[in-house]
């Protein structure tokens, strides 16, 4: 059968190439995708770890549905940032998106 | 090496070379649709640990709904922009740095505890998804933490409605 280590290694990695998408990209939607990578990452996390130490309750499937829910509130709010920002500077990429910059 | 460690491994590369790709590919709407591969492996890996109602509700929620919510973003925002300019900052090798320091850090705190390699304990329920639903509602359980998502979805509902309307000030923009 599957170790536990094997997930957490592979949620590891996904993280690991979600936060290099956040850190590289210029893009602002790229930036959003890199954070759902993590954010999958750490829900892979939390019901590998649910099922590996505590298969009788239920708390771990809870915290990855809250997360799922904040997922979802979160990327609607910053895409509609970002469109909004397209609409008044015609542009995504997040260096010229400088307005605020001391 | 049983069918099931088979099956975590081909899934494993196959969406982690999503992911990479995700992060590494210049076209907007191809960056999307590696994300939407991305998920459903991420599926796959629910339906292998025995959350087969968080498989589909990643298929519904983050594919059906996120995903194609980020393609219409993606096609909102088209630039003309040349096809040589930059896609990745000028100091990507750091993120590389930081992100191999990250896996490196975390793999190594998670192999120096002692429960790394254990084993799946047997399921005892057979149907899951009844105490999940019962967890969810039970006034001793998680109703408290179930009603403030509806209430956050709400906002996030009613706030992007908000950032993203479209009226007298959008057109005096799309004038200019």
């Amino acid at each position: 059968m599957i170790p536990l280590s094997w997930f957490l290694i592979f949620s590891a990695a996904l993280f690991s190439i979600g936060m290099f998408g956040v850190l590289s990209r210029k893009n602002a939607i790229a930036i959003l995708m890199g954070i759902e990578l993590m954010l999958n990452a750490v829900n892979v996390n939390l019901v590998a770890f649910w099922r590996y130490r505590t298969p009788d309750t239920m708390e771990g499937q809870v915290f990855a549905i809250m997360v799922f829910a904040v997922a979802a509130a979160e990327v609607a709010v910053g895409l509609a940032l970002v469109i909004s920002i397209y609409r008044r500077r015609r542009t995504v990429e997040a260096d010229e998106i400088d307005l605020l910059k001391w | 090496m049983d069918a099931v460690q088979i099956i975590f491994l081909i899934t494993a590369v196959a969406t982690l070379g999503a992911a990479l790709m995700v992060v590494t590919t210049r076209n907007m709407v191809s960056a999307a649709l590696w994300l939407v591969m991305t998920l459903f492996g991420v599926a796959v890996f629910y339906v292998l640990l025995g959350a087969g109602f968080l498989a589909v509700a990643q298929v519904i929620i983050y594919i059906g709904a996120i995903a194609i919510l980020v393609i219409f973003a993606v096609m909102l925002t088209r630039r003309l922009t040349s096809e040589n300019a930059p896609f990745i900052n000028s100091n990507w090798w750091v993120a590389i740095l930081i992100a191999a320091l990250l896996f490196g850090g975390l793999s190594w705190m998670f192999s120096s505890w002692d429960g790394f390699s254990t084993q799946a304990p047997p399921l005892a329920m057979e149907n899951p998804l009844v105490d999940l639903g019962a967890a969810l509602v039970d006034p001793q359980g998680f109703v408290l933490p179930f009603e403030l998502a509806s209430v956050l979805l709400l906002a996030a509902l009613i706030g992007s409605i908000m950032i993203a309307w479209e009226g007298a000030a959008g057109q005096r923009g799309q004038k200019n």
